[in-house]
């Protein structure tokens, strides 16, 4: 009964966060959280976690490796909020203290099937020089408050990045009920189209 | 050849000296020779010629060189003599290779004699032979010299110039490894194999100017693209670069802007216009824009032929005529319209024919009829058609017949010729046929007219027949009614015959009149005559058509007809001068613009003007128009003669594939000349003038207008106007226009099997006819956008939902999964809401005990909404510390850490370490603590006559968790104990959530009494029963949101005690001889020691950023903002207030709320006599108004500050109103009084009263009506940060900031930096404040009434919260405590004398009493039931307990009452 009728539609998200790409740094970890709206829950599966800390290989391709499973699934009711996969990476800089090395967020992808993506990563700026070398010598780089803040849109002009390194998430997607309860996210081929729903 | 050579050195040997001098110049010559001979030999050679460049100065060297070098030969041939070996020593001569170069040169003359003899192939042979033996002679003798070594040691040494290269040699070794690219490259080089240079401008092409470069560059460029792979391909067919013509004009065309003497000249001046958005300018191709998207349009001029010029001679004109009707008669010969009608019409015949004779014998059926008919009529028409074109052919032949006789004619007249026509008619006949032909056809024609007519008339005669029935039929009726209605006629009627008819018609008509009208009498049809059909068929056929035997005539137009030479015409001289004269060009116009234009070219005689030119245009913008703008130019000054607009061409129509369409132009302009020209005039060919002709100037231009083809056939045509933008073809406010719509996909011809267009296709298909909306909207697309109607979104419960979450509206701010389906939203969700909405309108008198109040509760939830929807919007205003956390840059960086080296590791006075802070997200339950230090506590009331002083233990109650300390012994104990309370803050940890956290933490100083009862049970014996008693002494609250923004509270307080503790008393006879009995006797009351704070540390609430309206001074303002940065930069820890938010969100300066304000009556004239008694009363007032944080009410740091008026009718305010009102009252009162705004403890920044008093300051706390001396220790204000008054805001720039230690002389202007000064002086700023205040009355027995109604709800409680013990109330003593209560209102709960209690310890004897009253401001119940709550009273479990409760309430002017409770437990004992 409850099959025919759904209240929820449950959104499986598998994957892992294969690596990254950070030319200038090494020894690395990630972080990662999903930040989702108000009518979403996650069902199973870990919110968050935080990867081992990789070293890149010396061999040719210089990516720093973390093949770090995500396996989550949330229930909704509406796909406002949508999640997203926040992830934050930090490593040692020269003095060894940990600072932040990117942060960036990506929206789950809402089509079933395996998606890769690549995130390009970015890390506030300090709001002026001396800062930048009184933080480059203490190892207190300026970070987010709060690391969510990458997925929201608000507040976002006053602050001022710089741009670094590439993290590359895959995920594999499996949705439930979201046709039944009207949403239409496969691609909208030539034959479904009519059907192409008005909330 | 070596034999010659020596006999040729030993001559020169022997000619020596003399022959030196001329050999130099002729070596020199010989020089040059060889060069050119060796010269492709190259390498091999340099060396010899290195050595000869410098013969002379290598003379020695050389000379000792030679020297062996004979010497060898010589051995080698036979020894020389003595003799000959001095001279070959001694003899100076000349350098020996240049004779070596000398005979072989002559050698080479020698050898030019052989070549005559000998066959040429040896001569090559010959040379390169020799060369090789001069080359390898010396290696041979060099062998042969070792040989001879052995006899001259001197050749050991080998002796060699020295390695010197020469510059010429370096010249030359260079030139072999460098290129230089600046020499010239010769042409054929530039130019594929086996082509000679062409010049185009030989050719009479035109080629533009070429720019400047220079031939150094030139050069360079040349010789690098030479070396390219495909070089040639960037030469022309001159063997030079191809370049663009030159765009650089000559001379500036701008005329100059400034005269020396002269104003500038009025048409320079410039001219302000508003820039005007071209037309076009938003019309560009969609995708020119980038590189792959370019078109090109190709406009080909070839030439123009005028049909008329001013210019034209009579003859031309004719000619031109000619010309032009012999045009046509091509054409119509091309087209054969006769032949094919003459052909048809035969074929129909046939047919027709055919279809009779098979039908012949039988009954025509009705198709069959049917069919011929259809025929028939066919052969008419065709026959009609076929007829008037052999009329126009033969009229057309006529008129080029009489054209052709009429320039024969003017020739002959004239007796030149201007053109070069000539008509041919040349003729071709068979006569028989062609009569026989002639005759058949007529026959044929006859027969058709005549079964026509025949046909026509037998079809009219039937027409005639019906039409006759008819009439007779009506005129029957019409008969009949007239019969009936008039019986006169009837006789008449009667005897006429049908025939007779017309006469009775006309009867009735004259009688029945108008109203009935009668159909006329048809006519009968005329038989035809047949024969004259015959005679009109001939009579046409002589009009139209050859006569038979005629011969057929073809012109045919030349121009083979000579031209008469100038010379010979005279009349015609000046008008082939004025021809010539003239040239013509053609500006090729692009949207109005123009692109391009062709060369000027010479009118010829013939009136033809040849361009030839394709112009490649390169388009951007969108072709809307292309058109061709003829000139004529005479000498330098040139006339527009006409212009042709040629169609934008299809994007099917590409170059090459279209043919030169001609395009005919005119020109109205009347031309005249005194010349044979005949002008562009009226003219007339007549002698007498009549059949004037206008004449005007006329022609044709041919071209072609085509798209270009790109490199990969690919025409480089925009893609048709169905793919171009439809908003653009119809305009944005189009898009809703069915129509437009529907015309724009019929114009662009969509394709409709396309699927990018289907949706476009669909929608014009099914809107079908739709006419535009006969409304006007301002937003089209709104309704577009709409996806549900507004009905529908206002219906849904889902939708409400989430439109009430996303406005963030309490309720549902932080509501999870709002339902995916409608009919899972249940009402429930709103009921909340709507009930709250609802109760916005009803008061609710029930919940507060005076009506008053709740309204003012009303007003407050008012405002307070207000305000949190103000602040909810700045919230979402972020700051970037709100983002990033970012480390603040140590002020100095190095000192301090140097300075921590040095600091002991273990410090004797440890400071609290900054913790850090957490913000609200990463909260969750149970992580937040209160942690509440209790340290100590001075003075506090001992039991009267017993043996044990007093055993205080603290307790602390926060959200109804009770913690408590160990007991302690003594009044001034030490606990120094950690209470750690939890903290729930509802589950939501947001800033603003915490901030309206309205929870107080209660700190209770108790006493814990034992009590011992020995219990005489029978059974067990004797057993000693304890019971521990708390009695309450006094207690401290603080509210959450204080420490919330605070983060931390440390200090000493002094607590409440009640004014008359019974049991206890102050004991102050112990410490006489301490110290601190000193200053314990400078201050009544207990205190505590505190120090409280929140675990983990929370980021207390930003005050709000939002800029607030104003009706101040924007200067100001920007002073007040100016004054309060630096004050904050200076002095970051002194609170500097200026302007203040008034209720209504406005900014508003701080002074203006000081003035002098009466206070109410009543209090005055308690004290008549001396007004300064009555201050303390006025700060008790005062303090009696209920006190609301503004946290606490506005859920953010937001001081609003009321006025006060306001404040005394919504009873309610915090700090700043009291200090407020409590400044105006003493102003009125007369004293010199100010605001002190600073900071408190527990309250943090606040505003105190400063009052001077005899050279004294007072520092007033309005929240509690206390006064302090200005060197009071317990005083609670802890810092001074600026002082008000009406007049001038001082901030405190002292080094202190503790009022101990602060001088308030607020004249020094080096202690207290005034906000006006002489710089910016007062602007008399009016006060905000109402002149007078206007108290009510105090309603005695409302407040009779509220006192029941308290010491109802407390009994009730009380028994309440003793569930287990039945709660007995002794009357007796409630009644006497009752009368001690005003008597404690009217001392104002100060200096308790000893009496009342002497007096209830005689009326109680026999119990054991401890109580206490309090005193509370009334705000509301809650907080008196809480305040009872706390004190534990009801705790007491002993089983013969009795209570007492008394409550007054005492009435102050506008409803301000003081609330009087005692509460007093008794045991019997």
């Amino acid at each position: 009964m409850a099959a025919s009728n759904p209240s929820v539609f449950l959104l499986t998200v598998n994957g892992h966060i294969e690596g990254a790409n950070f030319p200038e740094y090494d020894n690395l970890y990630c972080k990662y959280c999903f930040v989702y709206g108000h009518d979403w829950a996650p069902t199973t599966g870990l919110e968050e976690g935080i990867t081992q800390i990789a070293s890149k290989s010396s061999q040719a391709s210089h990516r720093l490796i973390w093949n770090f499973p995500l396996a989550t699934t949330f229930k909704s009711t509406n796909p406002s909020g949508w999640p997203q996969l926040v992830v934050s990476v930090y490593g040692p800089d020269v003095f060894g203290n940990d600072v932040v090395r990117g942060y960036g967020a990506t929206h789950i992808p809402f089509t079933p099937g395996q998606h890769t993506k690549t995130i390009p990563m970015f890390v506030p700026e300090p709001t002026w020089r001396l800062q930048k070398f009184t933080g480059w010598l203490t190892g207190r780089r300026p970070e987010y408050t709060d690391p969510k803040v990458v997925a929201q849109g608000e507040g976002r002009e006053v602050t001022r990045v710089h741009s670094q390194g590439f993290v590359s998430v895959s995920f594999l997607i499996m949705t439930k009920d979201m046709k039944k309860m009207d949403y239409e996210t496969g691609p909208s081929g030539p034959a479904n189209k009519p059907s192409a729903t008005s909330g | 050849v070596k034999r010659r050579l020596e006999e040729k050195l030993k001559a020169a040997r022997v000619n020596g000296v003399s022959f030196s001098h001329t050999q130099h110049t002729i070596v020199k010559l010989l020089l040059y020779n060889l060069w050119l001979v060796f010269q492709s030999k190259g390498e091999s050679l340099q060396d010899k010629e290195a050595s000869l460049e410098f013969p002379s100065r290598l003379h020695s060297l050389r000379d000792r060189d030679t020297v062996t070098r004979f010497d060898r030969e010589q051995v080698g041939k036979g020894l020389p003599t003595a003799e000959e070996a001095f001279n070959f020593f001694t003899l100076n001569f000349d350098p020996d290779p240049p004779d070596v170069i000398e005979t072989s040169s002559r050698r080479r003359q020698k050898q030019r004699k052989t070549t005559d003899e000998d066959e040429e192939h040896e001569d090559v042979d010959e040379d390169i032979q020799e060369e090789n033996e001069s080359e390898e002679a010396p290696l041979v003798q060099t062998q042969e010299d070792l040989f001879v070594i052995d006899q001259s040691p001197q050749d050991f040494l080998e002796i060699r110039k020295a390695e010197y290269v020469g510059y010429q040699k370096l010249l030359q070794l260079q030139s072999e490894l460098l290129f230089t690219p600046s020499f010239r490259t010769p042409t054929s080089i530039k130019l594929p194999e086996n082509m000679k240079p062409r010049y185009l401008e030989d050719e009479g092409l035109y080629v533009g100017e070429r720019p400047p470069v220079s031939l150094t560059n030139e050069n360079i460029l040349e010789n690098r693209i030479l070396k390219m792979e495909e070089g040639k391909k960037w030469f022309g067919d001159d063997g030079r670069i191809i370049a663009l013509p030159n765009p650089i004009k000559e001379s500036s065309t701008r005329p100059p802007l400034f005269h020396m003497e002269e104003a500038l000249d009025p048409a320079l001046q410039t001219v302000y216009r508003k820039a005007v958005k071209s037309k076009y300018a938003n019309l560009y191709i969609a995708g020119a824009a980038d590189p792959e998207g370019d078109y090109q349009l190709d406009v080909d001029v070839s030439g123009l032929i005028f049909s008329h010029h001013p210019l034209f001679s009579r003859e031309h004109i004719l000619g031109a005529r000619l010309a032009q009707m012999y045009d046509q008669y091509l054409t119509r010969q091309r087209n054969n319209l006769t032949g094919h009608l003459t052909d048809k019409l035969n074929g129909l015949r046939n047919a027709l024919r055919n279809m009779l004779e098979s039908h012949s014998g039988l009954n025509p059926t009705q198709a069959l009829q049917q069919r011929i008919s259809e025929y028939n009529l066919e052969v008419r028409n065709t026959r009609h058609l076929r007829d008037s074109e052999q009329e126009k052919d033969r009229t057309l032949l006529k008129n080029i017949v009489k054209v052709w006789k009429e320039i024969k004619a003017l020739r002959e007249f004239q007796k030149f010729t201007n053109t070069p026509y000539k008509l041919y008619l040349r003729e071709n006949v068979d006569r028989v046929s062609d009569e026989q032909d002639y005759e058949d056809e007529i026959l044929a024609e006859v027969v058709e007219l005549e079964a026509e007519t025949e046909e026509e008339y037998q079809n009219k005669l039937a027409e005639y027949k019906k039409r006759l029935e008819e009439w007779k039929l009506c005129r029957k009726k019409q008969f009949q009614k007239a019969k009936k209605k008039k019986q006169k006629k009837k006789k008449k009627g009667q005897a006429q015959d049908d025939t007779e008819g017309e006469d009775e018609e006309q009867d009735v008509s004259e009688s029945e009149g108008p109203t009935d009208e009668p159909p006329p009498k048809p006519e009968p049809p005329e038989r035809p005559d047949l024969g004259s059909i015959e005679q009109w068929v001939r009579e046409k056929a002589l009009r139209i058509r050859r006569k038979p035997g005629e011969a057929i005539l073809i012109p045919e137009l030349s121009a083979s007809a000579n031209i008469t030479a100038s010379e010979l015409c005279p009349a015609e001289k000046a008008r082939r001068e004025d021809v010539a004269r003239r040239s013509l060009f053609t500006k090729i116009l692009y949207n109005d613009k123009e692109v391009s234009r062709t060369d000027s070219r010479s009118l010829n005689t013939d009136f033809r003007v040849h361009f030839g030119q394709i112009f490649n245009l390169k388009i951007v913008n969108c072709p809307q128009s292309i058109s061709l703008q003829v000139f004529e130019e005479i000498g330098s000054s040139c006339s527009l003669l006409a212009q042709v607009f040629l169609p934008v061409p299809e994007p099917s129509v590409v170059t090459g594939s279209v043919p030169l369409e001609e395009f005919e132009f005119s020109s109205n302009q009347r031309v005249m000349f005194d010349h044979e020209g005949v002008g562009s005039v009226p003219l007339s060919f007549e002698a007498d003038g009549s059949n004037k002709q206008s004449l005007l100037t006329s022609g044709k231009v041919s071209c072609c207008v085509s798209w270009g083809i790109g490199d990969d056939d690919v025409p480089l045509a925009p893609p048709g106007k169905g793919h171009l933008d439809a908003v653009s073809y119809i305009g944005a406010s189009g898009l809703y226009d069915m129509k437009k719509i529907g015309e724009w996909a019929k114009q662009s011809r969509l394709d409709p099997n396309d699927p990018k267009n289907a949706s476009i296709m669909q929608l014009v298909a099914s809107s079908g006819e739709v006419t535009a909306p006969e409304y006007f909207r301002l937003e089209h697309l709104q309704e577009e956008f709409n996806f549900v109607t507004d009905e529908e979104l206002e219906k849904s419960g889902r939708f409400r939902l989430l439109k009430l979450r996303n406005q963030e509206v309490a309720e549902f701010r932080n509501y999870k999964f709002i339902p995916a389906l409608e009919r899972e939203v249940t009402d429930t969700v709103f009921q909340e809401y709507e009930k709250r909405l609802k109760e916005g309108e009803v008061i609710d008198t029930k919940e507060h005990l005076d009506s008053h109040r709740a309204l003012v509760a009303k007003y407050l939830q008012k405002i307070r909404e207000s305000v949190i929807n103000r602040f909810l919007l700045a919230k979402h205003h972020y700051l970037l510390s709100d983002l990033v956390t970012e480390e603040e840059i140590p002020t100095i960086i190095l000192g301090i850490n140097l300075f921590k080296l040095a600091e002991p590791k273990r410090p004797l006075k440890p400071q609290r370490k900054e913790r850090k802070k957490v913000t609200a997200q990463n909260l969750s339950d149970g992580d937040i603590k209160l942690l509440v230090n209790i340290i100590r506590a001075y003075d506090i009331p001992v039991r009267r006559l017993q043996s044990i002083q007093v055993r205080p233990f603290v307790e602390v109650s926060f959200q109804r968790t009770v913690l408590q300390t160990a007991t302690a012994d003594g009044p001034n104990p030490c606990w120094n104990e950690e209470l750690q309370l939890p903290f729930a803050p509802n589950g939501d940890y947001s800033t603003a959530s915490l901030q309206s956290v309205k929870d107080e933490v209660f700190i209770n100083i108790f006493d814990e009494v034992v009590h011992e009862t020995v219990m005489n049970d029978k059974n067990r014996g004797k057993s000693i029963q304890t019971h521990i008693e708390k009695r309450w002494l006094g207690s401290v609250k603080i509210p959450f949101s204080t420490i919330y923004s605070q983060s931390k509270i440390d200090g000493t307080f002094k607590v409440n005690t009640p004014a008359v503790l019974l049991g206890y008393s102050k004991e102050k006879s112990h410490f006489t001889n301490s110290g601190f009995d000193i200053l314990r006797s400078l201050s009544e009351g207990t205190f505590i020691t505190l120090f409280i704070t929140v675990d983990p540390q929370l980021v207390p609430g930003e005050s709000v950023r939002e800029k607030f309206d104003t009706q101040e001074d924007e200067r100001l303002l920007q002073a007040s903002e100016r004054f309060e940065r630096d004050a904050a930069q200076r002095y970051p820890d002194r609170p500097c207030i200026t302007t203040v938010i008034d209720l209504s969100g406005k900014t508003v300066f701080i002074t203006r709320y000081i003035r002098p304000l009466s206070p109410p009556k009543e209090l005055l004239d308690e004290f008549p006599n001396n007004p300064l008694e009555a201050t303390p009363l006025v700060a008790r007032f005062v303090s009696l108004i209920p006190s609301l944080p503004d946290q606490v009410s506005f859920s953010a740091t937001c001081d609003l500050w009321s006025t006060c008026d306001q404040f005394l009718t919504l009873l309610a305010g915090d700090e700043e109103e009291h200090a407020v009102l409590l400044c105006n009252y003493f102003l009125s009162l007369g004293k010199k009084a100010w605001l002190i705004i600073g900071t408190a403890i527990p309250e943090g920044p606040t505003a105190y009263v400063l009052t001077l008093e005899q050279n004294l300051y007072l520092i007033w706390n309005p929240s509690s009506g206390q006064f302090y001396g200005q060197y009071d220790t317990f005083c609670p204000l802890q810092a001074v940060g600026c002082l008000v008054n009406a007049d001038n805001v001082w901030f405190n720039i002292q080094q202190y900031t503790s009022p101990m230690r602060v001088s308030f002389d607020i004249t020094k202007a080096n202690l207290w930096k005034p906000f006006f000064s002489r710089t910016f002086s007062h602007p008399g700023l009016s006060s905000v404040q109402p002149e007078e205040l206007v108290y009510r009355r105090t309603d005695r027995a409302a407040a009779a009434e509220l006192q029941d109604r308290i010491e109802r709800i407390l009994k009730e409680k009380i028994m309440e919260w003793r569930p287990r013990q039945p709660t007995r109330w002794n009357r007796y003593c409630t009644t006497t405590l009752k009368q001690f209560l005003p008597k404690l209102e009217l001392i104002r709960g100060q200096d308790v004398a000893e009496g009342h209690r002497h007096e209830l310890q005689s009326l109680l004897g026999d119990y054991r009493i401890s109580g206490f009253p309090l005193n509370l401001v009334f705000s509301e119940i809650r907080p008196i039931i809480e305040a009872v709550y706390s004190t534990g009273i009801h705790s007491v479990q002993a089983s013969n307990v009795e209570f007492a409760l008394a409550v007054y309430v005492h009435p102050y002017p506008n409803n301000v009452m003081s609330v009087w409770i005692y509460l007093a437990s008794l045991v019997l004992t």
